[in-house]
């Protein structure tokens, strides 16, 4: 008998029961009001007063209305045919709902049953597997997705039968598994189900991520480097390009799988994702874009509770493509929207505050999330990863505030956008002396860029650093001496530095070239702009040196807007070549 | 709202606070509306017969014996085209002496639109103020505030945007107004012969506080049925959320809830959200454009109620007075239409994102020749030019008395750009310079 509870209290989504029998701490239940039914998640027990955060509005609900307890938690349903669809934060499948307004206690089922796929085996009947071993595959989107042993399968089991190649609805048996002794026969289908708030370990081991990612995006690849498994976060006050960042990313990664979740954040960016994604191409493989992607939008005016839920309903979906040997990037925008679902609801079981008000156990809760990312070797020696970047939204910009903080101490990237860069109009307004790549430090990345780019690289890469942080104290100097109170050499560094930001930093993500810059493109900007460093040139005032490399700045830009290698491109490259020659020393 | 016959009356409060209070009553549903003493309230907190309400009007003079009926319902309001050109209070009851409202009741704060049938907003709202149409273009659907100090003329500005923007209605929702901004906009609407298309839901200053937390929705409730049952572009101007934010405070105040960042609740942000969201475009081509004001206090955006409505809302407005040209004026650093990606250089001129930036980044370097000049430095020949060319883009652009259209905003900055300044120093696309660069 599953057990049942009597509503006893309601503040806002708070709720809560009275209960007659066992529940367990994050399970879900339904509560009946005027005819609609209504998820809840419990969050706290005492006695049998059990408390719920409801996923939907809770207008009109009474004290002594029922709720039915399901026995399980928050679980995803995962399996061909979700690539493409918009769900909402707990998969509740967007566009199979009815009319404009979203009518509460909707749900509605995330796959689709009638769908045919055509299955093609990978395992035969003696094989010995255990949980997440890959039976067969199908094919969407043409992307290869494994058909695998449940989950949840514990110990070895023998396949006794696998269905032929041919065509297959999601709830058709598609091998039938059991113990070596013949006991407990399994049926497998195409569906599987996974408790959200619990990580999947169904890999051999995690070493440490070494593969880049490329972005297309210069401030990231060129500069702090994010890796395939690796984990970052963009953390920047409103109107510094978070989301266009964001977007760009998620647009040019080179990922087999995208995954976007929209959490607490604007419905207009979720409809520029569904206006745009199904018309732009994908830059590695020329199909679109959309048919790679997966949008959970849980936007600021959907329900705090199922806020919460999103995060990790998007992170779950990742990991059932990993553990096909996928590569998955997986974007969260943003945060902190997640972390205030949890500060309103620390607040209305009034537990004691942390920092800001926020839970105490937002540090854990973070990491934990952030830890679930990762480069991992499967069962089978096949690799996939879950490439996650988070944006955190600061409260005033103030990076000193509890969200920031804790994600500053799992995330290994940290792209820090600065108010001033983006008054300035310097996009991507990402700081290029705050911000870090920890991958630059790994040995095995290190390894793998010189095998891949070249090994002069990084060195490359950090004299830039050095060079724009030298920049920035002369421009510091120059604001307190006055531009005659410095050597006219000091003039040349910080114009040396200020060609490396325009040109290699700042990227208009809304030019069409501009806009993805790949790998052996980025790797020609930086030879150029590091021979122009290099280069000593013969000037006698200061005046002289700015109005030079103002020139020198517009020609490069231009080459950064023109095509690759095109004559337009060559063309500026040699009035580049013969602006050098004019001021060259030696 | 008089009892019902069948109606239950509870005589017995146990808890009064300046905001709530709080009886033993069975049967109550969350949200649902009351009346404790004749006085409107609703349902928000129940621990099992433990009922709290919010009186809306405040809580002065209620006895521990008056009478409670709780009327079954959330708040609603009545609508039909008959509510144009009306004026209500934050009840939604007409207080310019006409006649009620016959229509239909329909719940106000109703639920969100699903986010796949949103249309993508894609139609520029041209205000005429370059400052806006031109660094911050403003597209139908989209949700922006000013942010201002309460000495900035933020209402003038705002009903001039209201009455040259292209839109079938407007509904103004005042919250904490003084009573002379109220009549300033009564005057202007009905001087621009444009009272019919506007509805207004006011709580003054000299109304309850608390009332003022029914404004948006009641706003949002109209704009919603002219845009989704008459296909309608309404534009909302809600002024002011800060006393919105301030009236949220006192209630979770009064209900000891721990206050999060400036004493505000740690809803805040879902709660400013909710109205915000409201914004929409709708796929059968009625749209709802918010603009709002937040007013400031000391021009300090790290105040939680600015800095959370800049995380919901797509971009905001910032006024400041120049001290170059003596005017108000759009300032061109902070602020931000984020959706003006969608129609500049796609419904305005090819050349507009990059005339854009460049301006903006022009202006910006005459603000650090300014710092230099206080600083006692020497300026630069291109100093000098920056610092001319700023004071005529202020004057002649970015002040909030100017009036033309795109096309003429181009063409102003290209004769800035040709007086000031040589065509590498604009890094502007090569082509367009070509184009539009004014021939000496």
């Amino acid at each position: 008998m599953a057990t049942k509870g009597t509503v006893s209290g309601v503040i806002a989504n708070m709720v809560t029961l009275v209960v007659d029998g066992p529940v367990s701490q994050n399970e879900i239940c339904y509560i009946h009001t005027g005819g609609d039914r209504l998820m809840a998640e419990v969050i706290k027990v005492v006695g049998s007063n059990v408390y719920v955060q409801v996923f939907e509005s809770t207008r009109g609900l009474k004290v002594g209305a029922e709720a039915e307890f399901t026995g399980h938690m928050l679980e995803v349903t995962l399996g061909p045919g979700m690539l493409s669809h918009n769900y909402d934060g707990l998969q509740n499948d967007l566009d199979k709902m009815e009319g404009v307004f979203l009518k509460r206690g909707q749900y509605t089922y995330p796959l689709d049953k009638a769908r045919k796929w055509h299955f093609i085996p990978l395992a035969k009947p003696g094989d010995k597997v255990k949980a997440s071993a890959w039976l067969g595959q199908v094919e969407e989107n043409s992307q290869p997705l494994k058909i695998m042993a449940p989950f949840l399968l514990r110990g070895t089991y023998v396949v006794k039968s696998v269905a032929a190649e041919g065509d297959y609805s999601i709830e058709d048996t598609i091998a039938v598994l059991a113990r070596e002794d013949g006991s407990d026969e399994v049926k497998v289908n195409m569906i599987q189900k996974w408790p959200v708030k619990k990580a999947m370990t169904n890999y051999r081991e995690k070493p440490r991520p070494f593969k880049l990612l490329e972005t297309g995006v210069r401030v990231i690849d060129t500069v702090n480097p994010i890796v395939e498994g690796g984990t970052g976060f963009i953390p920047g006050p409103f109107g510094t390009g978070k989301t266009v960042l964001q977007h760009a990313i998620s647009k040019q990664a080179e990922a087999d799988i995208v995954i976007i979740a929209a959490c607490g954040e604007r419905a207009n960016e979720v409809v520029e994702i569904f206006t745009e994604f199904p018309e732009l191409v994908d830059p590695h493989t020329g199909r679109k874009l959309m048919e790679r992607t997966i949008i959970i939008a849980n936007t600021s005016n959907m329900p705090v509770a199922a806020r919460e839920a999103s995060v990790y309903t998007a992170m779950t979906i990742a990991e059932y493509y990993r553990s096909m040997g996928l590569k998955v990037l997986l974007m969260a925008d943003s945060t902190s929207r997640w972390a205030q679902a949890l500060r309103e609801m620390s607040n209305r079981m009034e537990e004691l505050p942390g920092p800001d008000a926020f839970p105490m156990d937002l540090s854990s809760i973070i990491s934990n999330f952030y830890g679930r990312a990762g480069y991992v070797v499967l069962d089978n020696g096949a690799t996939g990863s879950i490439t996650f970047i988070g944006t955190v939204s600061p409260a005033g910009g103030n990076l000193k505030e509890p969200v920031t903080e804790n994600t500053k101490k799992v995330a290994r990237c940290f792209y820090a956008l600065e108010q001033e860069r983006a008054d300035r109009k310097r996009y991507p307004a990402v700081n290029p002396i705050d911000s870090y790549s920890k991958y630059i430090e790994y040995p095995e990345f290190i390894e793998y860029i010189s095998r891949h780019i070249n090994s002069g690289w990084l060195d490359k890469v950090n004299e830039i650093k050095t060079r724009l942080q030298r920049g920035k104290e002369i421009a510091e100097q120059i604001n307190i001496l006055g531009d005659d109170g410095v050597p006219v050499d000091y003039h040349v560094v910080f114009w040396k530095s200020e060609l490396i930001d325009f040109v290699v930093l700042q990227q208009d993500a809304f030019d069409e070239v501009d806009a993805v810059t790949p790998m052996e493109r980025q790797e020609d900007i930086l030879n150029m702009v590091i021979d122009v460093c290099h280069t000593e040139f013969k000037f006698d005032n200061f005046v002289e040196v700015m109005d030079y490399f103002k020139k020198m700045i517009n020609i490069c830009k231009q080459m950064n807007y023109s095509e690759y290698k095109s004559d337009k491109y060559r063309q500026y490259k040699e009035e580049l070549d013969s602006l050098i020659a004019e001021r060259k020393v030696g | 709202m008089a009892a019902k016959a069948f109606q239950k009356i509870y005589t017995r409060i146990n808890q009064i606070t300046k905001a709530t209070c709080a009886l033993k009553a069975t049967g109550v549903g969350y949200d649902e509306l009351a009346t404790v003493d004749g006085k409107l309230a609703q349902v928000v907190k129940i621990v099992g017969d433990e009922v709290t309400l919010q009186v809306f009007e405040g809580t002065e003079g209620i006895p521990t014996n008056a009478e409670v009926v709780f009327l079954g319902k959330a708040p609603t309001l009545k609508v039909g085209e008959q509510l144009s050109g009306r004026f209500f209070n934050a009840l939604g009851e007409p207080i310019d002496g006409g006649p009620e409202i016959e229509g239909k009741e329909v719940e106000i704060g109703g639920p969100s639109v699903n986010p796949v049938r949103r249309k993508q907003p894609s139609e520029l709202i041209a205000t005429g103020i370059a400052g806006i149409d031109l660094n911050n273009t403003l597209v139908s659907g989209q949700k922006i505030p000013f942010f201002a100090d309460p000495d900035q003329p933020f209402n003038q500005v705002m009903a001039n945007v209201a009455l040259r923007a292209q839109t079938d209605k407007i509904i103004l929702g005042a919250m904490g107004m003084t009573n002379d901004d109220y009549l300033y906009f009564k005057n202007v609407f009905s001087n621009a012969g444009a009272l019919n298309r506007i509805v207004s839901f006011i709580n003054t200053t000299e109304n309850p506080p608390v009332e003022r937390l029914l404004v948006p929705d009641m706003a949002l409730t109209a704009a919603e049925y002219f845009a989704v049952e008459k296909n309608e572009k309404v534009l909302v101007l809600l002024t002011d959320m800060t006393s919105y934010a301030d009236a949220l405070a006192i209630v979770s105040n009064r209900m000891d809830q721990i206050p999060s960042k400036d004493s505000m609740p740690g809803s805040l942000y879902s709660d400013l959200a909710k109205i915000y969201e409201k914004a929409v475009q709708f796929p059968a081509g009625g749209s709802i454009t918010i603009i709002a004001v937040t007013t400031l206090s000391g021009g300090d955006i790290t105040h939680a109620v600015p800095d959370n409505t800049g995380y919901i809302t797509e971009g905001q407005l910032f006024l400041r007075r120049d001290s170059d040209i003596g005017k108000v004026i759009i300032d061109p650093f902070r602020s931000l239409s984020r959706l003006k990606q969608l129609v500049i250089g796609k419904k305005t001129r090819k050349d507009h994102p990059q005339v854009m930036n460049a301006a903006v980044r022009l202006y910006a370097d005459a603000a650090n020749a300014k710092t230099k000049l206080e600083n006692g430095f020497d300026l630069t020949d291109y100093d000098e030019r920056t610092l001319a060319f700023a004071k005529d883009y202020a004057g002649r652009l970015l002040a909030i008395d100017v009036n033309l259209d795109t096309t003429e905003m181009l063409d102003v900055a290209w004769q800035l750009f040709g007086k000031y300044f040589r065509p590498e120093e604009v890094n502007i696309r090569k082509e367009f310079v070509d184009q539009y660069w004014p021939k000496a």
